[in-house]
């Protein structure tokens, strides 16, 4: 890693940087004040609240996703070595079939392009992805105390985004701390991902109970986000508020992991200076 | 299988045979768990109607604080005397470890559970000396040993095992704990399978995932 695709992340922290005073301005003049059931003004933490919220969420995919590859990559005590043997960068053979699926099927393609992703680069993905995720979650879970203020009358309502919210936010806490307990690097890692996977498992289970319990203890209450349909400029600022967190959060995951990479390669540098 | 369920069946009765002799974790569980029961005597008002609505969180809220306590030593104690080494060292696959220390935490956590039925009966005059309610301790506390005995491995290693153990535990059990509450209202309450099984049933996969995931995961956990 190191300097390689600096120019690439550069140029994807530009970008987010400029969708977000598009945004701004969308969000603040072209989105029409929203009625009085939503909250009139206050309605626009909207674009805010639920791009954050959804980004929370696909940043635990990913951060799952990422550990459940580094933990089939690395060696378990069984079959060590076995899979060391297998050699990853076969000869490629051309044929008309391969070169049709290729094309035919993107997701072969990307399938394939992860594939050649190192074992280290997908624990650092993880890594990145569960900080910003961190990030997102907390930002949706202010904004929604926010709007639910005066809309409800009330900070917190135990319905059943906010209660996987904050579990999924309390789970990637624990993700980076047991990171900075652990002894070391490598077991930092595995344990952290371990809690992500986790994490991951549990989500239906809460999904449901929370909504067993929704049901047996409060009125349901329809956020307006869902309320059927959508004003065209409401949706077309919400879109492009989705958009333009969605490059941030990219570009936030990219830096990150490639400031790890940095890191490892300086603490290997010391290490082989000191020994 | 039949050696791992020998190796299972000996971590489990080598668990079970020191607890027996030093009663160590056994008596500090118990004695924490009255003491949280009796505190909460003087966090509310501990009326009938007034326990009726929160005694199903009382009680899970005791059990959840009484499992973490014993589950952070179901590790720590193997590490602290550094025989952890000497059990990993040991010619048994990582799995069957597991299970013996599941089934010994399991173990403990149930008779500290229903010790403290007549305890929440005298104290609160909640009974909890009912088929469902039973059903619900087991179901649950096979759940949270699941997850725990797991976490506290992980746990056992750092040098903030206290801490560590409830951050990770708990959200991920949060769906047991919201069902065992649940199902604890409707049993209290005098509903049959209508009101409970849903919610047993629920628990019930719980453990079936988590059991699964946690065997698996343990190889990872505990590899130097």
């Amino acid at each position: 890693m190191g300097t390689a695709g600096l120019g690439i992340r550069q140029a994807l922290l530009g970008l987010a940087a400029f969708l977000f005073l598009i945004d701004l301005y969308l969000i603040f003049q072209y989105a029409p004040t929203a009625s009085e059931a939503l909250g009139l003004q206050v309605q626009r933490i909207f674009y805010f609240h639920v791009p954050s919220a959804l980004l929370g969420m696909i940043s635990f995919a990913v951060a799952a996703f990422a550990s459940v590859v580094y933990l089939a990559k690395s060696n378990s005590p069984g079959h060590r070595g076995a899979k060391a043997a297998t050699p990853e960068s076969r000869p490629a053979r051309f044929s008309i079939m391969r070169v049709a699926i290729l094309i035919l099927f993107p997701g072969v393609r990307i399938w394939l392009a992860l594939r050649r992703v190192e074992k280290r680069q997908w624990d650092r993905i993880a890594w990145a992805s569960a900080e910003v995720g961190t990030v997102f979650f907390t930002v949706a879970i202010g904004t929604g105390a926010i709007w639910a203020k005066p809309l409800w009358q009330t900070w917190w309502v135990w319905d059943v985004n906010g209660t996987l919210t904050f579990m999924l936010w309390l789970v990637f806490i624990g993700y980076l701390i047991v990171r900075s307990y652990a002894p070391t690097v490598e077991r930092g890692s595995r344990w952290a991902a371990v809690v992500a996977i986790f994490g991951a498992a549990a989500v239906p289970f809460v999904y449901m109970a929370a909504d067993w319990w929704e049901g047996l203890h409060t009125e349901r209450i329809t956020g307006p986000g869902a309320s059927g349909s959508m004003q065209s400029e409401i949706f077309v600022t919400f879109m492009f508020s989705l958009v333009t967190f969605l490059v941030l959060f990219i570009a936030l995951v990219a830096e990150r992991t490639a400031q790890r990479g940095v890191e490892e390669s300086i603490e290997e540098l010391r290490r082989e200076v000191s020994a | 299988m039949k050696s791992y369920l020998r190796s299972a069946v000996a971590v489990y009765a080598k668990d079970m045979r020191l607890e027996a002799r030093t009663k160590e974790t056994f008596s500090a569980v118990l004695a924490f768990a009255v003491i949280v029961a009796f505190v909460f005597g003087f966090a509310f008002d501990p009326s009938p109607t007034v326990v009726a609505l929160v005694g199903p969180g009382i009680v899970w809220v005791a059990y959840v604080f009484t499992g973490i306590l014993g589950m952070n030593r179901t590790f720590a104690v193997e590490r602290d005397r550094g025989t952890l080494e000497g059990l990993l060292l040991a010619p048994v696959g990582r799995e069957a470890i597991y299970a013996g220390k599941l089934a010994s935490t399991t173990t403990i956590m149930l008779v500290v559970e229903v010790l403290l039925y007549p305890v929440f009966l005298v104290l609160f005059e909640l009974n909890l000396f009912n088929i469902w309610f039973v059903l619900i301790t087991i179901a649950a506390t096979v759940g949270f040993s699941a997850v725990g005995t797991l976490f506290s491995a992980i746990a056992a290693h750092t040098r903030a095992r206290e801490i560590l153990l409830p951050l990770l535990f708990l959200p991920i059990v949060l769906p047991v704990i919201i069902g065992a509450v649940a199902s604890t209202s409707a049993a209290l309450a005098g509903d049959g399978w209508g009101g409970v099984g849903k919610w047993l049933q629920f628990i019930v996969a719980f453990d079936l995932v988590f059991l699964v995931l946690s065997s698996w995961a343990f190889d990872f956990v505990l590899e130097e």
